[in-house]
Parts: C-alpha cells; structure tokens; sequence
C-alpha cells in the first residue's frame, strides 16, 4: 500500500509579488493574532472561577446592597487564558531581545527570584501579622539593607518607598526635615537641566521652588554656575551620577564639599547606579540620600510599568529622619520599628511614606539577584554594563553624531544626536525603524539638553552576537536617515501596530470602553 | 557568572574596538580615591543558584504564612484565593519583562490591558474614568487629596476617623510640607460612623471630606449626605475603598455622588506579599480627568486605521511637565494591575457578587460565633467581611498570644492607634472566603482561653 501524498505539498512555491500578503478574513496574520476587548467578548453572567454554596445568613448590609448592574464582564478560564495570551505577544520584551532604553536598565530578570518572591513564607504574608511570625520577613528586609549600604558607602537606608520617583520624594523629605530641625528653613532645590523629569516635579511637590542648574559643553553639570547659585536659600543639589548623557561627573566631590559647606545637602538620582556598583560607592562621594531603583540595577521585573522599588541610602546626618516603619536588630530578633513600637530616639522620624514596609516582593527578588552575583559578580555587572556601552559607542560614532563622544568614554549608556540626518529625518524615524528590526528603540528626546538625543543602554547582560546585531541594524537605519529614505518615514511596518494618533487620543480622550450601541442610544 | 555572557575573549575583542587597554581604562573620569581597587569588603563572592534558593527558602520557613494558621487578618490588606492562571499569565515574559508602554507600537498587549483595567476599575468604583494604577491605597489617598486641593484652590482636608491610620500617617507625612491642614480624630468604638460629625466639620476652607468604605472598623454607612453637604460647601468628597470586594455586594462610593474615589486593589489578583508590592486605584469623575496624577491608556488609531492604544494625556505628567506636574509618580504598579485585571475577568460580575457573598456570609457567621465568646462583644450593627470585637483586656497582648498558638487571630487597635489608648480593647477581624468552619472554631475556642 502507498500513502496518499498530493495534496501535502511540502516545497514552496513561487508566488507573484502582489499576492504575498493578502488581507485575511479575520484580521489575523498567522501567529499575529488580533483580540477583541474582554467587554467584547465576556459578559456579566460568564464566570471562570467557581464557588461553593453560599450560606444562608441575615444580611448586615442594610439598605446599601449594590443592585444595578456593575457592568464588569466574565470569560471561562480558558477564554481568559487565551485573551491575555495573545495580548502578551503584543509586547516586546527583554525576554525577547535587547532592550536598549537608556536610563531604564532593562536587563534579564532571573526566574530563581521569581520563584523566591513566591515561596508562600514570602507571599503569603500579612503586613500586620504579629512580628514573632514574620521574623524571616524582616531578616530579608535587614539583610538587604545592610548589602545596599555596604554597596554604596552610605550610613542606613529607608526601605519603605515603593519607586525611583517615591524615593527621591523620601531623600527630599528627610532633607527638608534635617534642615527644619536646625530651624533653617530653605525654599529651593536646583536641579541640572539634563535631569529626570520627576527631580524637579518631587521638589515642586515638596513645597520647593526648582531652579535649573547648567550644563558644561562636555555633557556635565557646570561646577562654576553651581557655586555661584549656591546660597542660604538652597535646601538642596539633585544630581544624576552617572549623569544622563552617561558620563561621570568627575567634579562630585567638589560639587558636595561646596553644597555642605553652603549648608545644603546633596541628592543623588541612584537611576544609574548599575554603572558603578561593586566600583564607586556614592557615600565616598559626599552624597547625602540617593534612591536605588532595585528594578535597573537588582533586576526586578519592570512588568510593563511597575511595580518598582525604591529604597534610599542615607548619610549619617540624615538617618535620624528616616521615615517608618524600619527594621532593627536587637540580639538575635529582628524589629519593625513602627509608630506602636518608635522608641524616643526614633521620634526625629519625619513620618511614614507608604501603608506598610515597602515592596516586600522586590526585596526577596534583589536579595536573591544580589546573593546570585556576590561581590565580584556586582562588580563585574559595572564593568561589562560600561564596556557593552562603549561598545556601541564606538562601533556607531562614525555614522551617527555623538556629541560628547570625544569627552572620552562613557558610562553605562551610549549618547548619539540627530545631526547628520537627512532633512526631515529625525530620532523618532530611527527609533520606530528599530522596531522593524526587531528591537525595541532607545530612549527619545531625552536628555533634553541634547537636539534629538538618542539614549542607548545595552546593560551588562547582552551578549556580543545581541549586540553586533543591534550595531548592524543601528547603522543600517543612520545610513538610510541620513541617505534620505522615505521608506523609513513609515516604520514600523511588520509591528502589531503602525505608528498611533497620540494627537487623537490626546484631543479626544477615550480612557474606559463604552459600548456603541448604549453609546449611540444615548446621542 | 551565569546571568552575565560575555567572556573574556569578547571582553578583549571589544576593547580593541574601543581602543581601551583594559576595564579600567573606561573609568578614568572617575576620580582615583573614589575608584574601588578591588571587590568591596565584607560581602561574599557570587552564588549558586541552589545555594541562594537554600538560603532564601530557610529564612521563608522562619515565618508563619497565612495558609499554615486560622487567618483572620484585614486592616488594609485582604488575602483572597488567586485562581491559578493569574500567577500564570503574570509570569508570561512579555508581560512581566516588558517596559512601561512608551512604544505603542509594541506594547499593545500592556496598552489593551490598561485600558480595560481602567474600564474596571471606574465601573467597580461607580466613577467615569480611572487611572492605570498608583503605588498603592495609601499613597493613592494622598494624591487624591492634593487634587482636590488644586480643584478646589482650598487647603483644608477633614478626614474620617474611620480612615486607615497608616493612611492618615502618610497624609501628615505630606501635608507637613504641603501645607495643607488637615482635621482628623481616632475611632471611638460606636456602632455608628462619624457622619455626622463629618457633616459639621465641612466649611467654606474645606477643600474635601475623606471617608473609608467600608471603615477601618469594618463598618458601612450611606455616603449620600457626606456627598451632599461637601458640594454644598463647594469641597469633593473623597472615598477610600481598601477592600474592593465588598463593592461586589455594596452599593459604590461613585454611585453616592463620590467625586474622587481611591483605593488599594491588593485584595484582587495581587496577594498579601508582606505588605507590597500593592495596586493603588485612583477614578473620579469625568469633568476632573485632567487635574489627575498618574498614567492614563486612550483610544487612537494607528496609520492603517486600526484601533489601537497609548499612553495619553502626558502633559500632566512629570517628564513633559517636570516640576509643574500633577504629580511626581512615573513607575506605577503595571503587573499588579495586570493580575487585578485577570482576576477580575476570570471572576466577571457573577463570580464577583458570589466572592462577595459568601465573604459576607462567612464573616456573618464568624461574628456570630465570636460574639459567644465570654468577654467579647460585636461592635458593628453593619459590615462586609470586617468587623471590630471588643474585649475584655488589650486586644495586642492577646494578638501576640494567639499567634504563639498558632492562630492569626486579626489586627489590634492597639497596634493601629498606639496614642489612643481608649480604644485599646479593640480588635479588627477579616474574614474571606479562606476561612473555613474550622477555622473559625479553632479561633473561638483559643480566645477563649485567652480571655478567662
């Protein structure tokens, strides 16, 4: 007997050009697949989750039972499972390929600290539980505080705030109450124009008045303009070490000794500590509070935006203001020193920032990160994060404009302009070409003191293969902004998306899904 | 290091290409006394997986988790069973590796999926539009105040006494250095809420009136006339919701004229995880979208004319508006509001209205049973799956007793109201739809013996 083979035909053959990407029926494309929104598809009376018997008891509701319908959709669990599937291949990733956004750290996140943030004595875990349950709990919280002092030369850290920015709101906050304390009231924090947006939105939000601080033709903060700024008037300095054209700035210690002596203090944005860690330790610097984003540098997962962890170093001036709740040592147990349990000398505290202790799920994962690497693993991190970006800086300089490229070398990210393209051709034509690469872009128009500045950070966890591909694409798409090619004015084309109306959106917002039938009767 | 791929061939090859004799070379703007010769003293050198998860897992054994105990804790953070494809999809890398959605392009699975959070979230709360997610219920609470403030131009917020104090704590904290005033009292242990005395507290200075539903205390009351003399005054009523479930069962705080209305999302999808990270919600209604903080996911099309989504309304934002923003969050709680999502659909309105009942049903019948106990009475005439015993000695000693039993019997006022030690008597018991029969038993029964 023969099997029956026509029909399985397993050769391509030669298609004519126009037919090569037909639009389908469905919208789909293959793998591509398109989803509906869950108000779409689900409905109120669809559930996935299954209950037992509800016991008959006499309400203590009262008059306030919730009647009218909510309007909130259900899907089977294998519907659900599906949606959210297929939504996730809508996503680039770090799982994907490199992730070069500059000032963002996107580096591999190791599954060992998924599978430790989940341990149930872990995640299962009442913030209020009675403390002899959860002394685990607050050995981890001391015995990673101990390690980001020891990293960074500092005196203590505040554990509690729950982001970069959250953090930076802290650091601020004991310096405005370690400066109340001495009954020296000051109104304004300067920030260097190069900064991150939310410096100068958390001085604002302090109660400070922001004033900018420039910058040097090299890229860094202009040591002379800073000094002549500096006055009983000033609260504090807000830099950025690496700074955000990802050079060092090298007069830091000069900068602290003359914020100190003119009786500010001195805040670092820790947003780029992954280029120095296990190398320059930011207390030999004369910094006062620095933030650390333990989602760069400790690698917990961005998860599309969050959550972060933010916990901030402190100088032995202003420890006494840390915020509460912190955990002590004493003897063999550990304390959690909240507002039921401050002693007197904790009463200089300038208050409490979040509900509870901060993002326990982020610190069992960066302990777990740090434990991983050890002291000559976190050293190396620094080290192979500068060389990846130097790297690219050198690999790229010759076809795009690096406009601090001959101030020697840089940090952890890469700096390129948009001079030299073709006109009309920009850093967003580049940028949305790399998606069409296969790459996520660079951070854009940021930092703003360069002309469409194009911030490029491979992190130390790329390999050489990831990163000369990344250079080849990189210089294929400077070479076609600069040749002028109209093609690149569209990209992306092979994306979930094409570029999207955010004047649109913006003009007409639509933040919650009405249904169009409803939405029409109501007209 | 196994996170690390490049070796030392690569390592060299690349410094040639940069022209660089060695690492240090590329350090040289670091000035030499603060450059580290070698690696820092006093940590030890890189680990094996298996040693770090040994060690990690010894110090997790040290606690008491909540499903080896009877568990009856609430106060703010609510634990509720997580279907297992939550935990799933949330560890799916796209999501969980993926940037904040600045390239719209792809990142339109993290966009969907904010935008029907937000869709959620304002229906639950009964508001017009939310946010894609704060840090958490706390820090949510504060920003809603200063956003009255510059609705309103006013400085004074009045807070319930049956506010949460670490949220009362946070807003002190801030007001500080805001110089916003604000008027707050610790509980007393009634039946009823402080409406009323709310009600007189409201003036032409008040910018808005704060009020926890259910309370800290477990209990419910109407919000219509708080919401009524507020806008009389011309000040917004702000609501806090830290159990989200209830609003399966009770009427929402937008429906009751709520102009602002905040919470902590935790007890939906995320898990107690020690406190954080947390889901902090934040809606209002329509006329006041753009005085909000946060991220914001709207509708456009893309160039083809597709329906597509981006983050938008950015020029309330920190890294458009710097030091003019309404507020300096940029990070916001992305996979938590990813997992609140999930849980929310695999439960739709069905499956929320049966969590909610049988929460209910489950803590009718814990209060029932407690209130036998001698030496224990029932605070509330009303309340959801929370509600406040009074006992006959400090409720804190007996907390820390009943834990060394075994038994994670609730939160003591003592703990939550330190300076108010009148109310000291007082213990907050939650009850989900974990809590079985006997556990509720076991409950009784050992605080029993603590009270003879």
């Amino acid at each position: 007997m023969t099997m029956m083979r026509e029909g399985r035909p397993t050769t391509p053959v030669p298609v004519k050009e126009a037919h090569m990407a037909p639009a389908t029926a469905t919208g789909n494309r293959a793998l591509m697949l398109e989803e509906a929104l869950i108000f779409e598809i689900g409905s109120t009376g669809t559930t996935g989750v299954d209950f037992g018997e509800i016991p008959p008891v006499a309400s203590r509701i009262g008059n306030l039972a919730r009647t009218d319908s909510i309007g909130l959709p259900g899907l089977s669990e294998q519907e659900t499972v599906r949606h959210y599937t297929r939504l996730s291949r809508q996503n680039y990733a770090i799982d994907l390929g490199l992730f070069p956004l500059g000032s963002c750290t996107m580096k591999h996140n190791p599954r060992l600290n998924e599978k430790v943030a989940r341990m149930p004595g872990f995640a299962d875990l009442h913030p209020l539980a009675p403390q002899s349950t959860v002394q685990g709990a607050l050995a981890v919280i001391h015995e990673l505080a101990q390690w980001l002092v020891t990293l960074t030369g500092m005196h203590s850290v505040a554990m509690s705030p729950k982001a970069g920015a959250h953090g930076e709101l802290c650091g601020l906050l004991a310096i405005r109450a370690a400066l109340e304390a001495r009954g020296d009231a000051r109104s304004v924090v300067l920030v260097p124009e190069s900064a991150h947006g939310t410096n100068p939105a958390t001085a604002a939000f302090c109660g400070y008045k922001v004033e900018d601080i420039p910058a040097t033709p090299d890229g860094r903060v202009d040591l002379e303009a800073l000094k002549g700024r500096l006055g009983p008037d000033v609260a504090a300095v807000m830099i950025t070490n690496p700074n955000t054209c990802g050079l060092f700035e090298r007069e830091m210690k000069t900068i602290s000794d003359a914020v100190h002596a003119a009786g500010a203090f001195v805040y670092c944005d820790g947003a780029n500590f992954n280029a120095i860690v296990g190398r320059v330790r930011p207390g030999d610097l004369g910094v006062d509070a620095m933030h650390i984003n333990l989602h760069k540098t400790f690698s917990t997962p961005h998860g599309g935006g969050g959550p972060g962890s933010g916990p901030v170093v402190l100088s032995q001036a202003l420890t006494p203001f840390a915020p509460l709740p912190f955990v002590e040592r004493k003897g063999d147990q550990f304390v959690l020193v909240e507002e039921e349990t401050a002693e007197q000398h904790h009463r200089s505290t300038f208050g409490r920032m979040v509900a509870f202790h901060g993002q326990m799920g982020m610190f069992t994962r960066a302990l777990a990160y740090i434990l991983s690497h050890g002291a000559d693993g976190l050293r190396q991190v620094a080290s192979d994060a500068v060389l990846n970006a130097n790297y690219i800086l050198r690999s790229l300089d010759d076809v795009l404009d690096a406009p601090f490229g001959a101030s020697g070398p840089c940090m952890h990210e890469a700096l390129f302009s948009d001079k030299g393209l073709a006109e009309g051709f920009t850093t967003l034509d580049i940028a949305k070409g790399l998606i069409d690469e296969g790459f996520h872009p660079m951070t854009m128009y940021f930092p703003l003191v360069v002309h469409g500045a194009m911030l490029v950070e491979p992190t130390e966890t790329e390999s050489k293969a990831a990163l000369d591909q990344f250079i080849m694409a990189l210089r294929s798409l400077a070479e076609r902004a600069k040749a002028g090619d109209e093609a690149l004015k569209g990209a992306p084309y092979h994306a979930p998306r094409r570029r999207l109306d955010e004047t649109l959106a913006a003009r007409k917002p639509v933040l919650t899904w009405a249904d169009p039938a409803l939405a029409q009767a109501a007209e | 290091m196994r996170y690390l791929p490049l070796t030392d061939s690569d390592r060299g090859e690349m410094l040639s290409v940069i022209g660089a004799e060695s690492i240090d070379d590329l350090f040289v703007d670091v000035p030499a006394e603060a450059r580290l010769s070698g690696k820092i003293a006093g940590l030890p050198d890189h680990a094996s997986e298996l040693e770090v998860e040994r060690h990690m897992a010894a110090l997790a054994r040290k606690n008491l988790s909540a499903g080896e105990a009877p568990f009856f804790l609430g106060a703010g953070a609510y634990r509720h069973h997580i279907p297992a494809s939550v935990d799933h999809l949330i560890q799916r890398g796209e999501f969980l590796t993926a940037y904040t959605p600045y390239q719209p392009e792809i990142a339109q699975g993290t966009l969907q999926v904010l935008f029907e959070f937000q869709t959620q979230v304002a229906r639950l709360l009964g508001c017009d539009v939310a946010n894609a997610s704060m840090y958490d219920g706390s820090t949510a609470c504060w920003e809603a105040i200063g956003m009255a403030r510059r609705i309103t131009k006013r400085g004074k917020a009045v807070l319930s006494s049956g506010l949460h104090p670490h949220y009362v704590s946070v807003a002190n904290t801030m007001a500080k250095f805001t110089g916003d005033a604000l008027v707050h009292e610790a509980p007393s242990l009634d039946a009823a809420t402080d409406i009323d005395a709310l009600i007189a507290g409201i003036d032409r200075d008040t910018s808005c009136v704060v009020v926890q539903y259910p309370d800290i205390l477990g209990r419910i009351a109407d919000l219509t006339p708080i919401a009524d003399a507020a806008h009389e005054a011309g000040a917004l009523l702000v609501v806090v919701v830290t159990e989200p479930v209830a609003l399966g069962a009770i009427k929402a705080p937008g429906d009751m004229g709520a102009d602002i209305v905040v919470g902590e999302g935790q007890s939906i999808g995320v898990g107690l995880q020690f406190g954080g990270p947390y889901l902090g919600l934040f809606a209002c209604k329509q006329k006041y979208v753009r005085q909000m903080p946060g991220r914001l996911c709207g509708e456009t099309v893309d160039a083809a004319g597709k329906r597509g989504f981006v983050l938008t309304l950015s020029t309330r934002e920190q890294h458009i508006r710097r030091e003019k923003a309404t507020s300096n969050i940029c990070t916001n709680s992305g996979l938590c509001a990813l997992a609140f999502s999930i849980h929310m659909t695999l439960l739709g309105e069905k499956g929320l209205r049966d969590l909610a009942g049988l929460n209910h049903a489950l803590a009718c019948q814990a209060a029932d049973r407690l209130s036998k106990v001698p030496g224990v009475t029932l605070m509330n005439d009303s309340f959801f799956n929370e509600f406040t015993l009074i006992l006959s000695k400090d409720a804190r000693e007996v907390v820390r007793n009943l834990a060394d039993k075994g038994v994670l019997g609730g939160v003591s006022l003592g703990r939550l109201f330190p300076d108010a030690p009148d109310i000291g008597h007082g213990l907050v018991v939650a009850v989900t739809e974990t809590v079985t029969a006997e556990d509720i038993e076991a409950f009784a029964q050992a605080l029993e013996e603590e009270l003879a």
